[in-house]
């Protein structure tokens, strides 16, 4: 078997939003697939997550988003790498409504989690967006 | 049935509604079936009262907040028309957490999953044309809990309404928020002398007002079982009464404004146990360890909603059905308020019509069911009393943890679970081990993981928060801010600070003060974060 480099994932909550339940099971998920899980946790800024991402040489951001400010925070996520120059995929999970979903994806968002996605889903996003 | 004189002189005494106490066709029943202890009677197990839902109907209470004050108002006063008896406040983000509108924290949250508040203005226009002296409001809020209870208070004098007349009740249980909502401002120990101080000058101006809500529900929401809900809410309850005794109060005088809210999940049985074993626990600890002689000061009285958590964005239509057992659960158990939510929360904020279906469910269950003909029906069936006790010896495995980590102390307990990541670890790994039933199809959720036919046809209409909401309530903002007095202000907020370096002045005054002069929420937080500093969690998975 060849040794598939192991993925690097920054998980956290941009903002004021306190759910937790969601990031913290899929970050399990994650590490179960034997990725190598960043969770910086809550109240995380662009800054913080961008300085973080740099640091831990991540291949992949997963923000969770409940509180309906998706719209305005995945953008501001995707502007802060943009200007740092930073190239890889970010990924949103928690509460999208599937009219927003074609307006992230075209912003530049690769992969987004509803409620309720399976653990393979999970996996197969991050592996798809950090493969593409 | 083993009715009994001390019951019967309760029962014959209540005032009852006027309807008539029979089956649908027509066949009358007693009030109350079964053993002793009877409802209305210690340790409370079956009932507070010995007429439950036959002398009142639990409050119908919706929780509703979003956008401007305005925008909420119009809310209130159609559930108001539709029937509810009670107001419920959600707030939005920066408001929870002590930030403005216009902070750099607010950016895409404000009015979003709640009502913005900045300053009084904002709650005079919140409570607009509404009888506060006739209405209880509750308001879910925390960290800043103060501040907002010192609004309401102006609120009502300006309207006409002395604040002992207010009757409601404010969340302010700060020790969950550690726990599982995540909702904090100031470091544990400084939140609870905020918290100690309301109690304290609720109680001694505001009888109508219940302090503390005592609450888990978001527990449950981050995932806990059932019994951990239970015990790590009345864990929370014991240290706010301890940390209350320690600063000199009187048991039997706070703790009948002490009140709780738990959450109506899915298993039918487990929950009713839950509610049942709630009441016992609180009224054998109040009395036994904490030394209440009233027993009004024992009695678990609680508020109850529908699990968030259960709602599916997939087939939304079917969590109507799960609302409605859930409902009947917290009936069953007894509950003293419900909210029902509704079926499109997964998705968003309720429409106005999914938040009329779901109070028209509770109707439903309280008007046509039957269930209110008789007090605690399902007492004495022998897998509901093992259930009961079952919860009961669950919950006492985890007091004796928290016990023996404070050294006898459970309010240290608490802390110092919340210091060594207990409660979030305990909680985390309910939530996953859920998961992984769920993802390996041993447990089945309708619509997620089976039965997932019609999935792709969801066409449900939500609810959307204007974008223009932001701008809107930073230009209110900066009106206020232009309008007020600002020498007035930073006055306020310096003897506020004052006061928060003084553990011996209550905080209360000093606030009500403060926010008579349009100080904004986060100016006031600011002052008592100057003092009190912040908390930053740890980083768990």
């Amino acid at each position: 078997m060849s040794a598939e480099p192991v993925i690097r994932i920054v998980l956290a909550k941009l903002g004021l939003d306190g759910h937790d339940r969601g990031i913290k099971v899929v970050a399990r998920i994650l590490r179960d697939a034997g990725m190598e899980v960043i969770y910086l946790g809550l109240r995380q800024t662009t800054a913080s997550i961008i300085a973080a991402a740099e640091e831990e040489d991540a291949d992949a951001i997963g923000l969770s988003m409940h509180n309906a400010g998706h719209l305005a925070l995945a953008p501001a996520m995707l502007a802060a790498l943009d200007e740092a120059d930073l190239d890889i995929p970010l990924i949103i999970g928690g509460i999208v409504p599937d009219q927003d979903v074609p307006i992230l994806e075209a912003a530049g968002v690769a992969a987004i989690l509803g409620p309720g996605a399976p653990a393979e889903e999970v996996v197969a996003a991050v592996r798809n967006a950090v493969s593409a | 049935m083993s009715e009994q004189p001390r019951w019967r002189e309760h029962y014959d005494a209540t005032h009852l509604r006027d309807v008539p106490f029979e089956t649908m066709s027509g066949v009358p029943v007693d009030p109350v079936h079964g053993d002793e202890p009877l409802p209305g009677q210690y340790p409370f197990t079956r009932g507070l009262h010995a007429a439950g839902y036959r002398s009142r109907l639990w409050t119908m209470r919706m929780f509703a907040g979003f956008g401007t004050a305005e925008d909420t108002n119009a809310r209130f006063k159609e559930i108001l028309r539709n029937g509810g008896t009670g107001l419920s406040t959600a707030f939005d983000m920066p408001t929870l957490m002590g930030y403005d509108s216009d902070s750099p924290w607010a950016l895409g949250e404000v009015g979003r999953a709640g009502v913005a508040v900045d300053t009084l203005r904002d709650m005079e226009d919140l409570y607009a044309d509404i009888d506060l002296s006739s209405v209880s409001t509750s308001m879910t809020i925390n960290g800043p809990a103060a501040a907002v209870l010192a609004m309401y208070i102006a609120v009502g004098e300006k309207s006409g309404v002395a604040r002992a007349d207010l009757a409601g009740t404010i969340q302010n249980d700060i020790l969950k928020e550690y726990q599982a909502q995540k909702e904090y401002i100031y470091p544990p120990r400084p939140s609870m002398r905020i918290v100690t101080d309301m109690i304290h000058y609720t109680s001694a101006e505001m009888p109508k007002w219940h302090p503390v809500s005592i609450s888990g529900y978001h527990i449950r929401e981050a995932g806990s079982t059932a019994a951990q809900e239970l015990a790590f809410t009345l864990a929370n309850g014991f240290a706010y009464v301890e940390a209350a005794l320690a600063g000199g109060q009187d048991v039997d005088q706070f703790g009948r404004r002490l009140s709780f809210f738990f959450n109506a999940h899915s298993d039918f049985f487990e929950e009713i146990g839950k509610y049942r074993a709630a009441r016992r626990i609180w009224a054998r600890w109040m009395k036994g360890r904490y030394g209440a002689t009233d027993e009004r000061a024992m009695m678990c009285r609680f508020h109850t909603q529908t699990a968030g958590v259960s709602l599916t964005a997939q087939q939304p239509e079917n969590n109507i059905a799960r609302v409605a057992i859930q409902a009947l659960s917290a009936a069953l158990g007894g509950t003293q308020s419900l909210h029902t939510d509704s079926f499109d929360e997964a998705l968003a904020l309720p429409t106005e019509k999914a938040a009329r279906i779901a109070l028209r469910t509770q109707q439903i269950v309280a008007h046509e069911t039957g269930v209110t003909n008789v007090v605690d029906p399902l007492g004495g069936a022998p897998y509901v009393e093992w259930m009961t006790d079952e919860m009961e010896r669950q919950a006492e495995v985890i007091f004796a943890h928290l016990d023996e980590l404070g050294n006898g102390s459970i309010l240290e307990g608490v802390y110092a679970g919340i210091d060594n990541g207990y409660f979030v670890g305990e909680i985390a790994d309910s939530a996953y081990r859920f998961e992984r039933e769920v993802n390996a199809g041993r447990r089945i959720i309708v619509g997620v993981n089976d039965f997932v036919e019609g999935n792709e046809d969801d066409q449900t209409n939500l609810l959307r928060i204007d974008s223009t909401t932001e701008e809107l309530q930073r230009k209110r903002l900066e009106t206020v801010k232009h309008e007020r007095d600002s020498v007035a202000v930073e006055a306020a907020l310096a003897s506020l600070r004052r006061a928060a370096e003084d553990a011996s002045v209550n905080l209360m005054p000093p606030l009500i003060d403060a926010v008579k002069t349009y100080a904004t929420e986060e100016e006031i937080s600011n002052a008592m974060r100057d003092v009190f500093g912040t908390y930053v969690e740890q980083a768990i998975v």
